[in-house]
């Protein structure tokens, strides 16, 4: 990009625009023309659009888009440095407070770097129901982020409808946790509890039913809708040399063409009895990202019917009692219980000391946990890698060149929470 | 393999390729917990990396971490995680560094290293030369200190809040309404490396006290106590009578006595001890009065 003012062909005088590059120009300034300079604005920090606290300086020609600035943080908590002070265990609740719209995908790097730490074997009921659950919870992520993408570039209707999913996504976690959106459900060894026989049956019912009818028809909506398709198609496209450059991943990664899919390639917990396909993108455009997301949908519920199928019976944590605790009715009858407890609920338990990088493919992309032991019950450091914090970095690439306008449909296809971007 | 963290395959000859590829940069090769860690030299680090994605096929840049060991001459670790989507294989690559001296960026070979450094400054410190667009990040706008260093406490020192006589938020040092607890569950019967509050007669070996191999008994000691399991039980204890309970007239009059202290129920038979007596002397010494609580950190 050129920073030299350059003369339009039009009567109108551009200052750092490379828009008219090819034309002949001229710099001399003329009697009676007008002189447009850039000037920068601020999206957000508050923005309806911005999915969260983003702040974002924006160096515009016009309404044409020069450079972005994005500015996170303003959601910092310092998790990763309140990590260090908790045991394991008091740990966990941390991650479902990072991507608060899929925090079961944030607790699941996490159990699985601790059980690689220990080598800890995890009972098969255990590993199909965090396959379930985490399936439920990409879709329940899928149904925020593809309802205010469509609502941030003009749709009302569908987003009201998905949300309608996403309700029962919600009530579901209820129903197995007790809690509606922190469900600090998966432990390391396992599950919390087993779920009542009723909720995988009213599950079942509701990806056979109700999922595919009320998605399907939120969706006749927009995918073939002419001005979705204006607002979104051709727009911030993303060659697979940028988006593997850049650190994409997940639908952004996959969205460029890319196949690249952690459940497939790395199976973790019971996916790698599970038959899916991957949904790739051909342009790479805000477009193919939204219909990839839509494409997972169908995927995770057919990973939830398998589930659902084979998933055995047996206990749902291990019985390695130095790092699950007891069952309560077991801590009434056996001392041992009683005092593996105690300890495990003051002490915690010990991790060997190394150190670990477990990334799991969470609804928004590679999520991953490099936890560092030093053989106490406490990590010595847990780094986070959040999905968001590449994509969001590819903010000025993406969007150079674009409308202002064109900055929700591109923030809303990056689907940014601003609780794990900052952690 | 038993546990069910994401199963990445062991990558063949890769141990030669890296030997060949990065020659003395290469400091040592690690392999543990089925993942794979090299450490390079600091001032090679944008030259290996190039080679890494070009040559090895790592192609994506995960993420930059940082590590602090203060005990270490170069306290800061600078953790690189690598992943090749062709060869489906994770790579960590490791520098170590200290306050002052920067690490050469990365930026030039993956465009998005320049946030993850960013961050890397703004939690640690660490310098990254070429880099930029070094700015803080996460951290507020004008904040000092870098938060995750080891030696920065959890709490920070300046809090903020929004003042309604000045109609905008002010700065001010933390001051907590209780103390920051920070409990030591560690057990110390399992090692661990200090000597218990009140035990500092134990030495200063760093050894928990009664840790080590007994020492073995003599003949006469192991004769001892299999008598002491073959004697036969003394007489069971009865309170049949009331002299046998302890309880009766000559106790109820011992209670009733007023007591000086209630340490010493029993008026001093033994001679004293240096310190008992010296306890006496004393009036009897207050608490130590309650700290009045100041405010953690740095107060102007």
């Amino acid at each position: 990009m050129t920073d030299s003012p350059q003369m339009a062909s039009g009567a109108v005088k551009h200052h750092g625009s490379d828009m008219f590059e090819g034309y002949p120009v001229d710099t001399a300034d003329t009697a009676g023309d007008q002189v447009v300079t850039n000037y920068t604005i601020n999206f957000g920090p508050q923005h309806p659009a911005a999915h969260g606290v983003l702040r974002m300086v924006m160096e515009l020609d016009g309404e044409i888009i020069e450079r972005v600035d994005p500015h996170v943080g303003l959601l910092h908590r310092g998790t990763e440095k309140l990590i260090e002070y908790k045991t394991y265990l008091q740990a966990l609740p941390y991650f479902d407070r990072l991507d608060y719209c899929s925090p079961l995908g944030m607790e699941h790097s996490y159990v699985l770097a601790i059980e690689k730490l220990l080598d800890l074997e995890v009972p098969a009921r255990a590993q199909y129901l965090r396959v379930l659950f985490a399936e439920l919870t990409r879709i329940c992520n899928h149904m925020l982020n593809i309802g205010s993408h469509v609502m941030d570039v003009g749709a009302m209707t569908p987003n009201l409808w998905v949300f309608e999913l996403r309700e029962d996504c919600l009530n579901f976690f209820e129903r197995a946790s007790g809690a509606r959106m922190h469900s600090a459900w998966f432990r390391p060894g396992g599950v919390h509890q087993d779920v009542p026989e009723k909720l995988l049956v009213d599950i079942g019912e509701w990806c056979e039913t109700r999922l595919p009818r009320l998605f399907g028809d939120a969706m006749s909506l927009v995918i073939d809708n002419r001005i979705f398709k204006q607002r979104n198609v051709d727009i911030a496209t993303v060659s697979k040399e940028d988006a593997l450059a850049w650190g994409f991943s997940g639908p952004m990664i996959r969205g460029s063409g890319i196949p690249w899919d952690i459940r497939k390639s790395q199976p973790y917990d019971a996916y790698a009895a599970m038959e899916f396909d991957i949904p790739v993108g051909t342009r790479g455009d805000c477009y193919d990202r939204f219909m990839v997301r839509v494409q997972e949908v169908y995927q995770s519920a057919r990973i939830i019917k398998q589930c659902l199928r084979d998933m055995p019976s047996g206990p749902v944590a291990s019985l390695d009692r130095k790092v699950v605790p007891p069952k309560r009715g077991e801590m009434k009858q056996s001392m041992e219980s009683l005092i593996h407890h105690f300890k495990l609920y003051t002490e915690g338990f010990h991790v060997p000391a190394g150190e670990v990088y477990v990334a799991t493919e969470s609804p928004k992309g590679e999520f991953g946990v490099y936890l560092v032991s030093d053989g106490t019950n406490k990590p010595y450091r847990c780094k986070i890698r959040p999905t968001a914090f590449s994509h969001l970095q590819a903010m000025d690439m993406m969007a150079k060149g674009h409308m202002l306008a064109d900055t929700t449909a591109i923030i809303g296809a990056i689907d940014v929470v601003f609780g794990e971007c900052d952690r | 393999m038993t546990n069910p963290a994401p199963l990445v395959a062991p990558r063949e000859g890769l141990a030669a390729a890296l030997e060949k590829l990065l020659g003395k940069d290469l400091l040592a090769h690690v392999q543990a917990v089925e993942e794979d860690s090299i450490t390079v030299t600091r001032e090679a680090i944008a030259g290996v990396m190039v080679q890494l994605r070009d040559v090895l096929e790592y192609q994506q840049l995960m993420e930059i971490a940082g590590v602090d060991y203060p005990d270490r001459p170069e306290r800061f670790e600078v953790v690189y995680h690598l992943l090749s989507v062709t060869k489906n294989h994770r790579l960590r690559v490791r520098v170590s560094t200290d306050e002052a001296t920067p690490v050469p960026t990365v930026v030039p070979v993956w465009p998005n290293a320049g946030w993850l450094e960013r961050e890397v400054f703004d939690m640690y410190g660490v310098l990254f030369s070429g880099n930029p667009d070094l700015r803080r990040i996460l951290t507020d706008y004008g904040f000092q200190g870098h938060p995750q260093r080891k030696d920065f406490p959890l709490t920070g020192y300046t809090e903020l809040r929004y003042s309604e006589e000045d109609k905008r938020v002010v700065y001010e040092p933390v001051r907590l309404a209780q103390d920051f607890r920070n409990f030591d569950f560690l057990s110390p019967w399992e090692g661990a490396d200090y000597i218990l509050p009140g035990d500092e007669k134990a030495g200063g070996t760093g050894e928990a006290p009664g840790k080590g191999a007994p020492s073995p008994m003599t003949a006469q000691q192991v004769k001892k106590a299999d008598d002491a399991k073959a004697a036969p039980p003394p007489t069971p204890k009865t309170t049949d009578r009331e002299a046998q309970t302890g309880a009766g007239k000559s106790a109820n009059k011992a209670a009733a006595k007023p007591s000086k202290d209630g340490a010493k129920a029993k008026p001093a038979a033994k001679a004293k001890t240096p310190a008992t007596a010296k306890a006496e002397k004393a009036p009897a010494k207050p608490k130590a009065p309650a700290k009045p609580r100041k405010p953690k950190g740095g107060d102007a």
